[in-house]
């Protein structure tokens, strides 16, 4: 197999010492085994989309980040925090104190927002910031404030999630995320759920966010235009590895794997 | 005008009666929380010791259950007033199913929002009491309705461990005047009364959680 390919970070990303790093992951469901001694790296600061044919593995890699999965053998750093400790116990092998300390590094937009429907916009972005990282009403409202004029919100902060559009959820939901500063922000399929033409709006958002120079990206998506203008790196996932990563032109226009090439077919029509 | 003569005394029950149903239901609500949030978020222990609770209350009579209270108890040297005795009793059952109400409410939310709280690093209670309960409370408000007016009906059965509620005074009237019909009717329409007044509370009360949840039930889609 070519050198350049497959499981090597290249040479941008090897430069820095990553901010995540996968090595020799494997997860499994049962007897489905999702991730097969699994190995990514991403630099700070890089942006990495994640395409490939449903259920190859590229959601399930954002949510064993975001602690919503476990997985079973190799490991993974975060910011050189390693997930599992020496005795941890239970699925996770950590303690829920260093669980709670990897996420403040992480935050995770989900296909369907996930907002609190219960909640004003306003809340749905203070309550993170006031309740976990202690910021008092005022200075938690003026974080808020600040997010939403940026997704461009601002006027709907008291409105509630049922009376917004799916793609004012979706960007609600981004400032949500970015409220609790993460270093690494994890977008799972962003504008899936979403009518054609509101994915314009929310695209809009994740490339601003991308000409974020210390934010770090890695963004689930099907959308190949977009994926081909905003990232640094682009990984293409089959069956739980990487098959084939590299710069988004070369991807897009000279796959070298037959299995790439396919799929990029199928998609791009 | 018999039935005019009759209506002290039963005034003077129906006053015994809402006082041990709203008592019952004030409790029983406590214990239904309790024992629902355990049996979702407890650990093997407390959820374990939550489903026997939660099965054996439901799984014997009430009737048993207050006579047991009642006869047995003092056996072994516990022994409380009739009232006390039937409120204890009628909360733990009503606590009982009204736990397998906040149970299904709670498992109701969808996964999604525990995994946004997650996400957002929240802790379990915050994600709880934050999250979690303010929808599922929402959900949970029509079958407790239902439970409240269960409760007022059950509620008769205390008559039978010497409480002089509603159905005992009745019992009394009928057995002094042989007068059935009119006896029964009018403790009928008692119950009926007070249930009509325990529907509207809920109501007002859904309404009130409604609010302060202040979202359409679309939201949930």
């Amino acid at each position: 197999m070519n050198k350049v390919l497959a499981q090597q970070p290249d040479a941008a990303s090897a430069a820095a010492a990553p901010v995540i790093e996968f090595r020799n992951v494997t997860k499994r469901f049962g007897a489905l085994t999702v991730l097969d001694d699994f190995n990514f790296a991403v630099a700070p600061g890089e942006k990495v989309t994640l395409i490939g044919p449903s259920g190859s593995g590229k959601s399930t890699v954002l949510r064993i980040l975001m602690t919503l999965e476990p997985f079973q053998e190799g490991q993974l750093t975060l910011a050189g925090i390693p997930y599992h400790e020496p005795n941890g116990k239970g699925p996770f092998r950590a303690s829920d104190r260093h669980l709670h300390q990897i996420r403040s590094h992480v935050g995770m937009v989900f296909q369907s927002f996930n907002l609190f429907p219960h909640m004003s916009v306003l809340r749905n972005v203070t309550e993170a910031p006031a309740a976990v990282l202690g910021l008092s009403r005022a200075e938690a409202e003026c974080r808020a404030i600040d997010l939403l004029r940026m997704v461009g919100l601002a006027d709907k902060k008291d409105h509630y999630p049922a009376q917004l559009s799916g793609g004012q959820q979706q960007r609600v939901a981004i400032a949500r995320a970015l409220a609790m500063r993460p270093r690494v922000l994890l977008f799972d399929e962003p504008t899936s759920a979403l009518d054609p033409q509101l994915v314009g709006e929310v695209l809009g958002v994740i490339r601003n966010l991308a000409s974020e120079h210390d934010l770090t990206m890695l963004l689930v998506t099907h959308e190949m235009r977009f994926a081909r203008e905003v990232s640094d790196r682009v990984c293409f996932f089959d069956k739980g590895r990487i098959v084939e990563e590299g710069e988004p032109e070369r991807i897009f226009t000279a796959p070298a794997e037959p299995r790439t090439r396919e799929f990029l077919q199928s998609v791009l029509g | 005008m018999d039935w005019l003569t009759y209506l002290p005394s039963l005034a003077q029950g129906a006053l015994v009666t809402a006082w041990i149903t709203l008592a019952s239901i004030a409790i029983g609500a406590a214990l239904a929380f309790a024992a629902g949030i355990a049996r979702v978020e407890g650990g093997r222990a407390v959820s374990t010791l939550a489903l026997c609770y939660t099965e054996v209350f439901r799984g014997t009579s009430l009737l048993v259950q207050l006579f047991w209270l009642y006869y047995a108890l003092p056996l072994v040297g516990l022994s409380f007033d009739p009232v006390t005795t039937g409120i204890v009793g009628l909360s733990l059952h009503v606590g009982a199913y009204g736990s397998e109400i906040v149970r299904g409410a709670l498992n109701a939310v969808p996964v999604a929002q525990r995994e946004a709280a997650r996400a957002l690093n929240f802790g379990r209670v915050h994600t709880l009491m934050r999250i979690c309960l303010p929808q599922a409370i929402v959900e949970m408000m029509p079958a407790f309705g239902n439970l409240a007016i269960e409760t007022l009906k059950l509620s008769s059965l205390v008559s039978l461990i010497s409480i002089a509620d509603l159905t005992f005074r009745a019992q009394s009237i009928r057995n002094i005047t042989l007068d059935s019909a009119t006896v029964y009717t009018l403790t009928l329409v008692g119950y009926f009364l007070m249930s009509l007044v325990l529907m509207l509370a809920m109501r007002l009360i859904e309404r009130m959680v409604r609010r302060g949840a202040a979202f359409p039930r679309a939201a949930h889609a």
